[in-house]
């Protein structure tokens, strides 16, 4: 039954040798040692302030959901710049293999990077963009915010939770390892059948990017369960369904979808790895094998994908733009009908993705007309905030910048989308970098609205603000840089440049390139202005203290309590009344009222075993990938193991008397009262000057 | 009321005291339900790659569905499977009454229902073997055996689930973790009787169709 495969195995190692590791890579060595030195920034000081201790019991086996969304943004935005980094490897590398006479570094004929390698970074680029990088921010602010705006103490299963972060991490971890273990995929991020098959790919490339991307979807199917959970079952007394904040909505939403998608790519990668392992024949070239069982598959998970990505950004801006225009959200009920709609539809779109592969007629027109549906909900969106904006006393703080910019994304990358719905047009732009431009602008609108969110909410988890004027720096400079990359990106899809060059055979795309490169430098200083924010509000958080609403016009409900949020959320749960809880407190002078007594809280303890899981899941994969068979066995033995033990020990959790609370909460509100005195955040009146 | 018309009126209670406890039994089964509806959807996926598969290109001169599907045979099988959710079902019947050897005893027939139901199929597949139809012949029993040993897999972990479960009646009892694990598994184990009963009316009864 297991494949047999050639090359060196033992029962020890599997295939993994020393040969395995890159050492003769200039460019891989480049990047460990730039890993290392990262890594070592991050440790050092855990280690020179003594706080291993506190960061393994406080955040590794950390239950707590603000906790967790935290990680998993650090998560994303660390594989973002990964991400970021690939990207401006492939912009550099063709850029410099432009035409027959372009110059060639290291043991490249063109560029700098040999084919194999250049294929890897596109791959993993995407990879770790979509699934490592867009998919962990937003999840992690769901965990963040939902439980607070329904105004939960946590989600309904916490443990759970921090089993899914770190499945997740895991996930990552693998990819990481790929870059200085053995090699990546190199068959694309969607893993192009059949070249994903053993003959055609016999590394271990496709094994990193299936089981990285295997064990942390099953991570998020778990967080999906656990949100949609939380939503229905833990909403505060009042909260009724009419009453849940947009984000709410579309992360439920959007829950729905992880729900339901993720397992069919699980299936597809499955079924891959039966392939792969066990010499079946789903995909194969021959022996009765269909690549395009894959390919649906894939996309049946794929396009769905796409809307689990931008619905949760959707939201975000429904609860941005209607703080900073301070006026109610124009359109609550059609920004609902319209988060399902796109929900619901997502579903029969994939073949879109495909239009080229021979369906028919027919099959193309069902998908042609189903596609362009989806624009109908989507401007029902868009009209909504700009009715929104419409007569709002707006101030252009750096989320609502960076919410507005993704309007215009929107708009960019939903018209361009329209027009490959088409499948006339798609015919003749397929697989052109014009796909590449329209897809990016619709998952940078999701990172534009990622960037306003984490600007928007980081006051209330950390407690300070972000610094304004770096702020717009970074927001202005990255404007910039995605208006130049992906302008001459698009005009180069239509003088016909394919995707995933690694030599260009035209000379003419030479003035394009190069303004595609000019955009990445942009880019380089926009990450050089967000380090800066980050530094200097970390640098002054003293005098960037904030109280629990430091916007000032914030409306839901995750902005009543205290800032930053203590770790049982509200001391005493609130009662809600309105769409708009915050709003309607303050029309009532009211927001600031705390409750007079307290009564006993009930909460989960920590755990070690989301982390023990993980590393048993990484050690799985490992295994697997290396069929190291002892590791990826005694992993997976592992995992049901300490699952079972666990549940001879149910976790009983620990109760807050309210003596303690009365405690707990005086220091808040001392805190509160030493803010407000000192505060330095200008009130929303004055911000309009 | 609305009570956006009267901002001056007399304020309603803002904090909520009293009991905000969620049942947690309801809690996890909701969230149980969910994951039996990824459980389906992994199940949507492998009857598609079944369905695509199931054509005689696929076949790849290999063996045909009617040479490797036995519905006589299968059809034990189903009566293994339904008679062990019978027993199972008449377990969760006796927990509301609390009966712990009742319980204890309709779970150990669902076990030895199940491991029937195992037996057989592990017997089936080696007489399969035998005869040269191996997942590695052909693009359909790729396709076959995947569906059938995934429905397998279900199974052996819904009896390992019993297992588990007998120590922990006995040790402690009805309590709050124990029935929702118990009507949890109930769930569980009905769903993969009702996938079975898809098996055998998609791959074996369609399978003799010509």
């Amino acid at each position: 039954m297991l494949v047999h495969l050639q090359g060196p195995w033992s029962p020890l190692f599997g295939r993994l040798t020393l040969a395995s590791i890159p050492y003769s890579n200039p460019i891989i060595i480049f990047a460990f040692v730039f890993t290392v030195i990262a890594g070592l920034a991050a440790v050092i000081p855990v280690l020179y302030f003594r706080k291993v201790g506190y960061i393994f019991r406080e955040w590794i086996c950390s239950v707590d959901h603000k906790k967790i969304g935290v990680m998993y943004i650090i998560l994303g935005l660390v594989m973002m710049f990964r991400g970021f980094v690939d990207g401006m490897m492939i912009r550099t590398q063709q850029v410099t293999a432009d035409g027959p006479t372009s110059p060639h570094f290291l043991e490249a004929q063109h560029g700098y990077l040999p084919p194999s390698h250049f294929d890897q970074i596109y791959s993993s680029h995407g990879t770790l963009m979509i699934l490592f990088a867009a998919t962990p921010i937003l999840t992690g602010l769901g965990n963040i915010i939902v439980p607070l705006q329904i105004g939960a103490r946590d989600m309904a299963f916490p443990r759970m939770n921090a089993i899914s972060l770190w499945l997740t991490v895991m996930g990552a971890m693998l990819v990481m390892a790929s870059l200085f273990i053995g090699d990546f995929s190199d068959a694309g991020w969607v893993g192009l059948t059949p070249l994903t098959e053993l003959p055609y790919s016999p590394s271990v490339g496709v094994d990193y990017w299936m089981w990285a991307i295997q064990i942390s979807s099953i991570g998020t199917t778990l967080n999906a369960i656990n949100i949609i959970t939380t939503i229905i079952g833990m909403r505060a007394p009042g909260m009724r369904w009419d009453r849940l904040p947009i984000f709410t909505w579309t992360t439920l939403s959007t829950s729905v979808i992880g729900l339901t998608a993720f397992p069919v790519l699980g299936v597809a990668l499955a079924l891959l790895g039966a392939d792969r392992y066990l010499g079946t024949h789903f995909y194969t070239a021959g022996m009765g094998g269909n690549l395009m069982l894959y390919t649906d598959l894939f996309w049946i998970w794929g396009h769905p994908e796409v809307y689990f990505l931008v619905l949760p950004a959707f939201g975000v801006l429904s609860e941005v733009i209607p703080t900073f225009s301070e006026k109610p959200l124009f359109g609550y009920i059609t920004m609902v009908a319209a988060t399902f709609a796109i929900a619901g539809i997502s579903w029969s779109v994939w073949l879109h993705h495909f239009f080229t592969m021979g369906a028919g007629p027919m099959v193309n027109t069902f998908f042609s007309v189903a596609t362009m549906i989806v624009g109908i909900p989507t401007g029902v969106k868009v009209f909504n905030w700009i009715f929104t904006m419409y007569r709002g006393r707006i101030t252009y703080t750096t989320p609502m910048l960076w919410a507005v910019a993704a309007i215009l994304l929107l708009l960019v990358g939903g018209i361009t989308g329209v027009m490959l719905a088409n499948p006339a047009i798609n015919y003749t732009v397929h697989n052109s970098v014009f796909v590449i431009a329209h897809f990016h602008c619709m998952v940078l609108l999701i990172v534009f609205a990622a960037f306003a969110a984490v600007i928007y909410w980081w006051p209330k988890v950390f407690g300070f603000m972000l610094d304004e004027a770096n702020g717009k720096r970074f927001f202005w400079t990255f404007c910039l840089a995605t208006s130049t990359v992906f302008t001459a990106m698009f005009m180069l899809g239509f003088e016909g440049e394919t995707r995933r060059l690694d030599y260009l055979y035209d000379p003419h795309w030479m003035p394009m390139l190069i303004v595609e490169e000019v955009g990445i430098a942009l880019y380089c200083l926009a990450v050089f202005y967000f380090f800066k924010m980050l530094y200097v509000s970390i640098r002054d958080r003293d005098k960037n203290v904030c109280g629990p609403d430091p916007w000032g016009t914030a409306r839901t409900l995750e902005w009543l309590t205290h800032t930053p949020v203590p770790f049982y959320n509200f001391a005493v749960t609130p009662q809600v009344h309105e769409l708009d809880e915050l709003t309607w407190r303050r029309e009532r002078n009211c927001e600031t009222v705390m409750p007079d007594h307290y009564e006993p809280v009930h909460m989960p303890n920590n755990s070690m075993v989301p982390i023990i899981i993980g590393i048993l899941a990484f050690g799985f994969g490992f295994g697997m990938v290396w069929r190291i068979w002892w590791m990826a066995g005694g992993g997976l033995a592992g995992i049901i193991a300490v699952i079972i033990i666990t549940s001879f020990f149910p976790d009983r959790g620990y109760t807050i008397t309210p003596e303690q609370m009365r405690e707990l909460e005086a220091e808040h509100l001392r805190r509160r009262v030493a803010v407000s005195t000192a505060s330095v955040i200008p009130l929303a009146e004055q911000r309009l000057v | 009321m609305d009570a956006r018309a009267n901002p001056e009126g007399p304020l309603p209670p803002l904090w909520h005291y009293g009991e905000t406890e969620h049942d947690p039994i309801s809690t996890k089964t909701l969230g149980f339900w969910l994951y039996m509806l990824s459980d389906a959807l992994i199940f949507a996926g492998l009857f598609a790659a079944y369905a695509v598969l199931d054509q005689n290109m696929n076949m790849a001169d290999g063996p045909t569905a009617a040479q490797v599907v036995h519905p006589v045979a299968a059809f034990w099988q189903t009566l293994a499977v339904l008679s062990s959710v019978l027993a199972y079902s008449l377990a969760t019947v006796a927990l509301k009454t609390g009966n712990r050897a009742r319980v204890l005893l309709g779970i150990v027939v669902a076990i030895v229902f199940g491991g029937l139901f195992i037996a057989l199929e592990i017997g089936d597949f080696v007489s399969l073997f035998a005869m040269g139809a191996t997942p590695d012949r052909s693009g359909f029993l790729s396709a076959f055996f995947v569906l059938v040993a995934s429905h397998g897999l279900h199974m052996m972990f819904g009896i390992l689930w019993m297992l588990v479960l007998i120590p922990q009646i006995i040790r402690s009892g009805f309590n709050t973790a124990v029935v929702t694990r118990l009507l949890n598994l109930r769930l569980f184990w009905q769903f993969q009787a009702s996938v079975w009963v898809c098996v055998y009316v998609f791959v074996y009864l369609k399978g003799t169709m010509p």
